[in-house]
């Protein structure tokens, strides 16, 4: 078999396994709360709840808002391919595909197919969501087509991180509870829901160099909302666009590479 | 019934091993395991739970890394060439490996799929695989709604979606009734017929008995036996007497009055109070009884018969309730 057939092979074989975590989502419907209502359910609270106590220079809180909700949402986005691959770990299924002379990559990344199509359904209702309460870009079509492509980029890297943290845990209990650790102070130390100025000190310097910070002020740049002022001048923060960009790659990078090694330590025996 | 246009040479075609071991720590789970299993035809490896069946199943259909020595499964090197041999292989392993949220024909139109084979001969050959099983009727309900047995027999179906050349099954009528039983046996029976090799994993000695041509007995990681039904059971002797007697206190006494009926060891069951001894030539039952009834031993009841696998398994095997003793 040539390097051209073998490729087509794994690309099928993806598409085969990527078909049965949809299938699964047929089943059990709700499996796509995480990327659907939950994001909703955020939109909503900070637009009418936390919102009216948040000022925003330049603009209105839900145009500052939704730039925030998206990485967030993205971020958590984690816990979905995290819990599948899991689960998949704990039940002999695992096995049943090991003996099958597929690629062995293939497995990964027909979660990976799988994941990505919910997180864009997921940048789909936050959009949706936001233009409804009242959020809307300011922006030229190449830029609108520059953050989500950038949108995709990170998502791909955090379902990587997520494959990661499923390969990881030895009960997909415990995805939950570690992924929360790991997300919510990187989402919540940032520029996401409120303005980095109105933290103490210490706070802004961390903030700032918080990667989330960046690809939040990256999103919220190119769709021509509101961007939190800069008190910190940490280089990325003063150059989101670029550093996402950057931040984002090397997230693909890293969570592939962490997580394709991990699946075959746990797999090995 | 080979799909594949590769010639095999005999041996190659079915399952070799050579000194086969793993090590998990300390503890060696399996050692020094030699197989040969000619194509067509189905070896039984029989032990109690952690006698290494398991460990050699995974490292021969890849999913293990042997520690030492090596072994081929339908000519293929499997530590070197793991991807040919997932090619050549059907498993159903112990715990059923389905997805209990998909329907058993997707199940196995995705197996298929994976397989290498088109979506519509995958899925011509699960509905084939079905009726075969007798699933046909539940072939739309999703997986998790199904018996222990019914996964079973799904399980089974996904090893032999692809047409395997080389059949692996570790404990497959565990936990199926007997009719269900009969008919996996029938259909391996079958499966040879038609030139699968099948290496299956048993606690049940008449399931070896019944069904394999060749038997490898494991103990603690060891080959303890390796034959035909037949010389196994050659191998430890004849005919067998067992005496239940009344009283635990006449089990000693019984053994030593059997002594001159018997070539080697007595064998004690002190929960049944039954001795066992294999016959000597010209041994008869009758004599045995009268003998008992000189020395003053309660006979409940005294019965010759053909040796068993169970009598190979007890005098190969190790185990906690039976104790053996010199005559």
């Amino acid at each position: 078999m040539n390097n051209n057939a073998t490729t087509k092979h794994a690309l099928r074989d993806s598409l085969v396994f990527a078909r049965r975590n949809l299938e699964h989502i047929r089943q059990i419907p709700e499996k796509l709360t995480n990327v659907t209502i939950q994001p909703l359910m955020f939109v909503l609270l900070f637009a009418y709840v936390f919102g009216g106590a948040i000022a925003v220079k330049g603009g209105g809180y839900k145009e500052y808002l939704i730039g925030g909700i998206l990485i967030q949402s993205i971020a958590f986005g984690m816990m979905g391919p995290a819990s599948a691959i899991a689960t998949d770990l704990q039940e002999g299924v695992i096995d049943r595909f090991r003996v099958l002379p597929t690629r062995r990559n293939a497995y990964m990344l027909g979660h990976f197919l799988a994941e990505l199509a919910g997180m864009i359904l997921m940048i789909v209702v936050l959009l949706g969501a936001g233009f409804i309460v009242g959020w809307r870009p300011h922006t030229t079509v190449v830029e609108f087509a520059e953050v989500i492509a950038l949108l995709i980029v990170f998502a791909s890297g955090t379902i990587w991180l997520g494959l990661w943290l499923g390969a990881l845990v030895r009960s997909p209990d415990a995805v939950l509870g570690i992924g929360f650790v790991i997300v919510f102070p990187l989402t919540f130390l940032s520029n996401a829901f409120v303005p980095l100025a109105t933290l103490p000190s210490v706070l802004q310097w961390i903030a700032s160099a918080n990667p989330i910070s960046v690809l939040v002020a990256a999103t919220r740049t190119l769709l021509g909302n509101p961007v939190s002022p800069v008190s910190k001048h940490v280089w990325m923060i003063d150059h989101p666009v670029p550093s996402a960009w950057m931040y984002s790659i090397a997230l693909v990078v890293l969570g592939y590479f962490i997580a394709q090694r991990r699946y075959v330590a746990r797999t090995a025996d | 019934m080979y799909d594949n246009p590769v010639h095999h040479t005999k041996t190659a075609a079915g399952v070799t091993s050579n000194g086969l071991g793993k090590r998990f720590g300390d503890l060696w789970a399996l050692r020094d395991l030699h197989l040969d299993v000619a194509p067509g035809t189905i070896l039984g490896l029989l032990g109690h739970n952690g006698a290494g069946k398991t460990t050699a199943i995974r490292i021969l259909t890849t999913l293990s890394q042997p520690t030492e020595g090596s072994a081929t499964v339908a000519g293929v090197d499997v530590v070197r060439n793991p991807a040919i041999v997932r090619q050549r292989i059907g498993v159903a392993a112990q715990q059923a490996t389905v997805d209990g949220l998909m329907s058993a024909r997707l199940n196995l139109q995705t197996i298929g799929r994976l397989g290498g084979m088109s979506k519509s001969a995958a899925t011509a050959r699960g509905d084939e695989l079905l009726e075969r099983l007798e699933l046909t009727n539940f072939s739309k309900e999703l997986v998790r709604t199904f018996s222990g047995g019914m996964r079973r027999r799904l399980d089974l179906a996904a090893s032999l979606m692809t047409r395997p050349q080389v059949l692996f099954l570790d404990e497959p009528t565990t936990g199926l009734d007997p009719r269900s039983r009969n008919d996996l046996w029938d259909m391996l029976r079958e499966l040879v017929r038609e030139g699968t090799t099948v290496l299956l994993t048993t606690q049940y000695l008449e399931e070896a008995d019944r069904l394999a041509d060749d038997i490898v007995v494991l103990d603690h990681g060891r080959t303890v036996a390796h034959g035909t039904p037949s010389e196994l059971k050659s191998q430890i002797g004849d005919d067998r007497f067992d005496v239940k007697v009344a009283t635990n206190e006449d089990l000693d006494l019984a053994a030593a009055a059997l002594s001159t009926f018997a070539t080697g060891q007595a064998t004690i069951d002190r929960e049944q109070l039954i001795v066992t001894i294999t016959a000597k030539d010209g041994a008869r039952l009758i004599d045995i009884v009268r003998s008992l009834d000189d020395a003053g031993i309660e006979a409940v009841d005294a019965t010759r018969r053909q040796v068993t696998l169970d009598d190979v398994f007890l005098a190969l095997t190790s185990r906690p309730q039976t104790q053996q003793v010199s005559a």
